[in-house]
């Protein structure tokens, strides 16, 4: 009980049945449609899925960037540090943003504005989220480029984004994210389009400041393996929904949901052919016509008649790891 | 920087140079100016004095240097029409065509990228509608209807306005209106078409990450780079209002090179006709040179290249 009441105390966020719909001309898209999970502090929570399974978008949202119109939160509540996100003015949450809960985004070579000094950038939010001097904030600026490990960062600072490698742009990115101290940090696919061994020294360092800062961190990524390096927790996502959540070595060792072991024998392994490379059969759903029922069921090799008549229920498989099949129950 | 503003430069002056060729060329082409210049009764005597007075008597290699010589003096030969220097003549017009294209280029910048904004960040809105059906008119009006049009109901129905000349202060409106439009409405087209793809960048997103109200990323993050397309399409349109008015200064009779060129044309005034494109060319090089020099400005990427 005591152990309980001490979690409870480290959750930083809590998202419950988050929904975000966008209005198109094919009908309603329920990009996310019913996420929960608790984040606590100091944590990294790895989510995976597939393209298009609604990880930016359930990122965005927590953010508030989702472009309104076409898209909508239409229900849920997003707890941070107590207060729930979506029912702050435009205002209060300009102030959250950036400070509370920040953002790194995907790409690095068109996340930084080109007309700016890369200064100029990393000294944004500073300025804008804390009342000191601008001399201080140039100082705390230039901390975190060190922080980053940017090579000559005095000198960087004054450079344009189109004068810096890819690699240098990421961490650049990161000191931003990381430039006010945020409880929650989400990387949403930080290491695309660079080389293997910068993505690796780039992780090393992105876990080393959170050991730092005890941020907790939340990692949006395809890569199993990235997950095993860098993840205390996983959420495996599909069509909008968390279909299976818990430990690393709970889904690793007991994968639960069929698209989980799907995905966990798609991960190409070392030693393996290519010829044998797995890889999961068929599409996803379309998102805005989706049918009653469990939405992996036409590429499942469990399906049930059930299946295709309501959504699973979440079943608990043991504490900390859940997951929503049928086949559970 | 430097070196960007000297390739620059280096190009302008190849430009004129180019020209400045074409016209020699083209002048020696269309036949003897002395069949222009001297009447039925002259005689052989005065054919040959005039070859010699003019050049002709040398090869064309010097002919053309000495062209060149006297054109960087500011001797761009004797108009036939008004028996003095053609330099005078063109000096006299100059200002009515300065102002006119001036004029009309700060309509175009200022109706067009206000516009352009506005209708990009309240999509479907009124302001929206009104920019569709502004630049819908500049796209598709050819400018001398557009112009004929204005004249007929700011002048003729309504009498706010004069029809034509440059008598009072408010001459220069329609005129001004009429040739800026087209520009305007090209503007406009372009500043919202780049404003949507800025607003919808990643290095936004990231920006409203930060902590940005809406209104600084538009005005500080979203404004700069949205600049960037209008201004390369800026260098065309100073040049090309500055020296492309024939249409507009004949429709409302404004006394500027524009219909200086059609008049000289009309009366086989060759060699002032040549003296306006030559002052023609001079503006539209000037004008993209003093372009390019504000979008390096605005673009590191050109200012570090
Ligand atoms: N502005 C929008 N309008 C309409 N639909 C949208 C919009 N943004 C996202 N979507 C839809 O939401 C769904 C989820 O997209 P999301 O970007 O979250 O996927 P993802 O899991 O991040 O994929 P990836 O791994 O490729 O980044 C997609 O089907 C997408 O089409
Ligand atoms: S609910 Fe049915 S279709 Fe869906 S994953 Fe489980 S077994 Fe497969
Ligand atoms: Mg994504």
């Amino acid at each position: 009980m005591v152990t309980q009441a001490a979690t409870e105390r480290d959750v930083v966020l809590r998202v419950n049945d988050l929904r975000t719909y966008f209005q198109t001309r094919w009908g309603t898209v329920k990009a996310v449609d019913g996420i929960s999970f608790d984040l606590r502090r100091g944590e990294t929570l790895g989510i995976v899925g597939e393209s298009g399974s609604g990880k930016s978008v359930t990122m965005l949202s927590l953010m508030r960037l989702i472009p309104m119109p076409p898209g909508r939160i239409v229900s849920g509540s997003i707890m941070l540090d107590g207060e729930d996100l979506l029912q702050l003015s435009d205002g209060e949450m300009n102030r959250v943003r950036g400070s509370k809960i920040a953002l790194i985004i995907q790409d690095p070579m068109t996340s930084l504005n080109p007309v700016f000094t890369i200064g100029n950038q990393v000294s944004e939010a500073i300025a804008i989220h804390q009342n000191i001097p601008k001399r201080s904030v140039m100082e705390q600026a230039l901390s975190v480029l060190r922080k980053v490990n940017i090579p000559a960062a005095e000198s960087r600072m004054r450079d344009y984004p189109h004068q810096l490698s890819g690699g240098m742009r990421q961490r650049v990115v990161g000191a931003i994210g990381i430039s006010c101290q945020p409880q929650v940090l989400i990387a949403d696919e930080p290491t695309t389009s660079l080389d293997v061994t910068i993505q690796a020294q780039y992780l090393a360092l992105l876990k080393e400041l959170q050991q730092d800062s005890n941020v907790a961190l939340i990692f949006i990524t395809h890569d199993f393996g990235i997950v095993a390096k860098m993840c205390d927790r996983v959420a495996v996502m599909y069509a909008g929904r968390i279909v299976e959540q818990g430990s690393v070595r709970d889904i690793f060792n007991r994968p639960s949901h069929p698209y989980t072991e799907a995905l966990l024998a798609s991960v190409p392994r070392m030693e393996e052919d290519v010829d044998r490379l797995y890889s999961i059969e068929g599409q996803p759903p379309t998102l805005h016509d989706l049918p009653p029922g469990c939405p992996f069921a036409d590429r499942c090799q469990y399906v049930m008649e059930r299946c295709r008549e309501e959504y699973p229920t979440r079943t608990t498989i043991s504490e900390g790891h859940d997951a929503s099949c049928w086949r559970l129950i | 920087m430097q070196k960007y503003l000297v390739r620059r430069l280096g190009l302008a002056v190849v430009t004129i140079i180019a020209v400045s060729l074409i016209i020699f060329i083209m002048s020696r082409a269309s036949g003897d100016p002395r069949h222009i210049m001297l009447d039925d009764y002259s005689t052989d005597e005065d054919w040959e004095r005039m070859g010699q007075v003019l050049g002709l008597d040398k090869p064309y290699w010097q002919q053309y240097l000495i062209f060149l010589r006297d054109a960087v003096q500011g001797d761009l030969g004797q108009s036939v029409k008004e028996g003095r220097p053609v330099t005078d003549v063109i000096l006299e017009r100059l200002p009515a065509t300065l102002y006119l294209g001036l004029t009309a280029f700060a309509i175009s910048l200022l109706v067009g990228i206000p516009l352009g904004i506005l209708s990009s960040i309240k999509r479907g809105s009124l302001i929206d509608q009104i920019g569709k059906i502004v630049a819908m008119l500049g796209q598709s009006a050819p400018p001398f209807w557009l112009g004929i049009m204005l004249i007929i109901f700011f002048a003729v129905a309504w009498e706010i306005l004069p029809p034509y000349g440059w008598d009072d202060w408010n001459s220069i409106v329609l005129p001004a209106v009429t040739l800026g439009w087209y520009y305007a409405a090209a503007n406009l087209r372009l500043v919202r078409s780049a404003m949507l793809d800025v607003l919808d960048s990643e290095y936004i997103k990231l920006a409203r990450a930060k902590g940005v109200p809406y209104r600084g990323v538009v005005l500080r993050h979203a404004f700069r780079n949205a600049l960037i397309p209008p201004l390369t399409f800026a260098g065309v349109t100073l040049g090309a209002l500055v020296t492309g008015s024939l249409v507009v200064e004949t429709v409302f009779a404004w006394p500027g090179l524009g219909k200086l060129a059609i008049d000289a044309l009309f009366a086989f005034d060759y060699p002032l006709l040549q003296g306006v494109v030559i002052v023609f060319t001079l503006l539209y090089v000037l004008a993209a040179f003093s372009v390019d020099v504000l979008y390096a400005y605005i673009d590191p990427r050109i200012r570090y290249a």
